[in-house]
């Protein structure tokens, strides 16, 4: 059962990820990154992180793909969104990247991972609660640290997006 | 029950097809995109760890990398916005002012 539900999410990343880099049409890949997010979050549930599924269907799907969408059907770009000139490196680069995580797994072995029987213990207190109490006492600070981050990414993005701040414009018909 | 080892294959391709994208395509916002493929891909062994290692840190972590992510997006793309203003152009060859 268990791995029956990796293969079929682990197929659909895979495929919808293949699907993302290899589109045509922008909005078509983040259509298809819909999808491998929404299989990441069943991924995620297979492996008890509920919570994360949760955040990762409110946070990615809902927040950060919707402004994918906006920007690009703002821009609507009338090129031809074909490859680079460099795609046979970048396939080579790729192809040798994955022969090494090939030759790795035959060659080694993989020592067998510690197989984990399903938690009882943390089923009893809760994803949510657990993730929470750590984020809240152990990991405090890096918490406060992440939050300045996004204020420093609101402000930043206000900036650059402002008509007339990256220095004098030409003319503009308004 | 799947080892960890499946996860991090999983994990590795899903990276790799993130590389390529970065590579291959000329499209910036494509390009951004392709990190997300990369940061997911991240995600997935930080969780898979988490779970079998039995240590809650690793999904605490994908909450920082969530937060990096979405900091990512919002610069990024109001980058790209301001370079659209600038160029009319968001092809990747044709930014090339502090290339060489």
């Amino acid at each position: 059962m268990g791995s029956l539900s990796f293969l079929y999410f682990g197929t659909v990343i895979v495929l919808t990820a293949i699907l993302v880099v290899a589109l045509r049409k922008p909005v078509s890949s983040v259509i298809a990154l819909l999808v491998m997010f929404f299989h990441i979050a069943g991924l995620f549930v297979t492996l008890h992180a509920e919570f994360l599924a949760a955040v990762q269907i409110i946070v990615y799907a809902g927040a950060i793909l919707v402004l994918y969408l906006f920007v690009v059907m703002l821009l609507n770009v009338k090129e031809d969104d074909s490859y680079q000139q460099q795609f046979r490196l970048g396939m080579g680069l790729g192809l040798l990247a994955l022969a090494e995580v090939v030759y790795i797994v035959s060659a080694a072995g993989l020592p067998e991972a510690p197989v984990r029987e399903p938690a009882a213990p943390a089923a009893i207190v809760g994803n949510t609660e657990t993730v929470g109490r750590a984020l809240y006492t152990t990991y405090l600070f890096p918490f406060e640290v992440a939050s300045l981050i996004l204020l420093v990414a609101m402000i930043g993005a206000i900036l650059m997006a402002k008509k007339g701040i990256m220095g004098p414009e030409p003319k503009e018909t308004e | 029950m799947t080892p960890l080892s499946s996860y991090m294959i999983l994990s590795a391709i899903v990276f790799v097809i993130g590389v390529v994208g970065v590579l291959i395509r000329r499209n910036i916002i494509m390009i951004l995109l392709s990190i997300e493929l990369m940061l997911n891909a991240t995600n997935i062994n930080f969780v898979a760890f988490s779970y079998y290692l039995d240590n809650i840190a690793g999904q605490v972590f994908v909450f920082f990398a969530l937060t990096v992510a979405a900091a990512e997006v919002a610069v990024g793309l109001a980058i790209i916005i301001a370079l659209y203003r600038g160029k009319a152009t968001i092809a990747a060859e044709e930014l090339n002012l502090m290339k060489w």
